[in-house]
């Protein structure tokens, strides 16, 4: 009777302590959005909590009406597109090959060690700069897409699922006449749908949240993607935003707080990863333990 | 004149569309990833890019010289080895005590929303996450320190502390990434063979000492994987993390060898000492990463591909 009374006080005190450590991931999430929902005076007075002050939409509408917010988020739409269609196409293209065994494929372990090497070791960051600019890629959104067309943990994880399928298959397609080519767009692809599905979302947010190859590569901030752009806003209050600019329209500007401005344009960078993430999770594991743990 | 058999012909045409598939493949990581790994010369090198990576004047080992005398060589080297591995350490022992207590509850439902819940930072950019960070522990308005002058106490300039920054570094890297740890930790809990706990409650176990002699070790040599692949993590203090949370004022102890490498090559042009430090982070980085990799092998027969 008494252990099952313990038992039931930790129960208590360990939904609280986890309730409590989900708080504390959710609230610096909410208290962005609130803040970009109070008035501006509210922000600045530090008033804000888990609900917003007198709630106001003026920073939506000024961030979604500003220019530079706007290109900065077409830039990382095309970005996506492009960047997933890209890396998907080149995943599968590596990852069939690389599912057949050395017998089936002359120099497989050579091409798999071939990419993998690049995953422990690389030129670093300057040589890879200017193998970059030697190929005249800077300023160009392609700089953003070709560095990282191959993923190549995307192929390991989805060459370990290729390989899980039944050999049959393939063997008999391969009897009957069909060429690599068709089995593995007829049948491949179609049985790993999920796991593509997965991978899709993966790229996405690879490419969404990309933004040091954007301050880097790009010279002129009308081609930052989103994440270079905010990068360059919440470090410092963007000059260019104030060239021009009557020093009491400054004044009115900072007055809009920032903080609220600020705390609107975070979110609407957040929410796009933030409506995805939930679906990526029963593939953690497959992600991580992309080799395979015997035993 | 050399022939080749017939059913090597064979193999060949039959392989051939595999290795056109690998092709358009094979060429981008040549070019972005290997061709960068012949440009470590100009860390050789008084180099200057418009003469590319052969023609500058060589220099032997001058530029690791030079690094080597600079000043702060050492202290950016040590908070480098000093802010990852308590990360490691943190990003270890933080969701595995967390899945442990996470496993014990017993509703589902609970146990699946807190889940989804924590590990939401977990996908957001450092871009992002330091904006909200500047925001919520900014000295001003930040909730962080309205919270702390409620107390009655000082409020503190988190951002702008040297003694804090590493601290701030760790903890915030560890509430971003802990819910990653946690589902992966989950995951290898669920794959404990359930008979365990059966026979063990059948045997009078209470579910504290089922968690501390069932669930405990059987997540061990997931553990252990996780922590023998992160060795190869040494150097990696987290560029995008630091690079937008730090400031000159933190530099003494917030300043790692990534940011230095950039403030060096792209901010001040200095290619060649920019790079000798990159070679000299991948090398070590390699050693460090071939040594998990054999290790894990070897003991938890882990392996790639």
């Amino acid at each position: 009777m008494e252990a099952q009374q313990g038992s039931r006080l930790f129960d208590t005190l360990n939904l609280a302590f986890l309730v409590f450590a989900a708080a504390l991931c959710l609230f610096p999430i909410i208290n962005v959005l609130s803040v970009s929902l109070s008035s501006s005076s509210a922000a600045a007075a530090g008033q804000v909590g888990i609900w917003p002050v007198e709630f106001s939409l003026s920073s939506y509408s000024y961030a979604l009406t500003k220019k530079s917010f706007l290109t900065a988020f077409v830039v990382s739409l095309k970005r996506v597109a492009l960047g997933i269609g890209v890396n998907m196409l080149l995943t599968i293209l590596a990852a069939y090959p690389l599912s057949k065994t050395k017998r089936e494929l002359w120099g497989r372990n050579l091409y798999a060690w071939f990419f993998f090497f690049t995953m422990i070791f690389n030129g670093g960051l300057i040589p890879w700069y200017m193998v970059i600019k030697q190929v005249g890629l800077i300023d160009n959104i392609l700089a953003l897409i070709l560095p990282t067309a191959v993923q190549v943990f995307f192929v390991l994880v989805l060459m370990n699922f290729f390989r899980q399928l039944p050999k049959e298959i393939s063997e008999s397609a391969l009897i009957d006449g069909a060429g690599h080519w068709s089995i593995m767009w007829k049948i491949h692809v179609p049985l790993s749908l999920p796991s593509i599905a997965t991978l899709v979302l993966f790229s996405f947010v690879f490419h969404w949240n990309s933004w040091f190859d954007g301050l880097i590569l790009m010279t002129s901030p009308a081609r930052y993607p989103l994440q270079t752009y905010m990068q360059a806003i919440l470090e410092v209050v963007d000059p260019l935003r104030l060239k021009g600019m009557t020093a009491e329209q400054i004044a009115e500007l900072m007055k809009v707080s920032n903080r609220t401005l600020k705390s609107s344009q975070i979110f609407i960078a957040a929410a796009p990863v933030l409506a995805v993430y939930p679906f990526l999770q029963k593939y953690f594991m497959k992600g991580l333990l992309l080799g395979s743990v015997k035993g | 004149m050399f022939k080749l058999k017939p059913a090597t012909m064979t193999r060949f045409r039959v392989q051939l569309p595999m290795h056109l598939m690998l092709l358009p493949c094979v060429i981008p990581v040549l070019i972005f990833s290997y061709y960068p790994m012949v440009g470590i010369v100009i860390a050789f090198e008084r180099f200057f890019p418009n003469r590319g990576f052969f023609h500058s004047p060589f220099v032997g080992f001058k530029n690791f010289e030079y690094v080597l005398n600079l000043p702060n060589t050492y202290q950016v080297l040590w908070n480098t080895v000093f802010i990852s591995a308590m990360k490691i350490v943190a990003g270890i022992v933080v969701p595995v005590l967390f899945s442990i207590l996470l496993d014990l509850v017993r509703s589902s439902r609970v146990r699946r929303t807190v889940q989804t819940i924590v590990y939401m930072p977990y996908f957001l950019s450092w871009v992002i996450l330091s904006g909200i960070l500047i925001d919520v522990l900014s000295p001003n308005s930040g909730v962080v320190n309205q919270l702390i002058k409620m107390l009655g106490m000082e409020p503190v300039f988190f951002l702008a502390n040297e003694k804090l920054f590493p601290f701030v570094l760790v903890v915030t890297d560890t509430w971003k990434n802990f819910g990653y740890g946690t589902v992966i930790f989950l995951a290898a809990i669920a794959g404990i063979a359930p008979s365990l706990y059966e026979s063990s409650w059948i045997d009078g176990a209470n579910r504290f000492q089922q968690a501390i002699h069932i669930t405990l070790p059987g997540m061990l040599p997931i553990v252990a994987l996780i922590a023998t692949l992160s060795l190869g993590d040494v150097l990696n203090a987290g560029f995008d993390q630091v690079f937008n949370l730090y400031s000159p004022v933190v530099y003494r102890t917030g300043d790692i060898l990534d940011t230095l490498v950039y403030r060096v090559g792209l901010l001040n042009s200095q290619y060649g000492v920019a790079a000798a430090i990159g070679l000299f982070k991948s090398v070590v980085s390699i050693i460090f990463i071939g040594t998990a990799y054999w290790l894990s092998g070897r003991f938890l027969e882990y392996r790639v591909f």
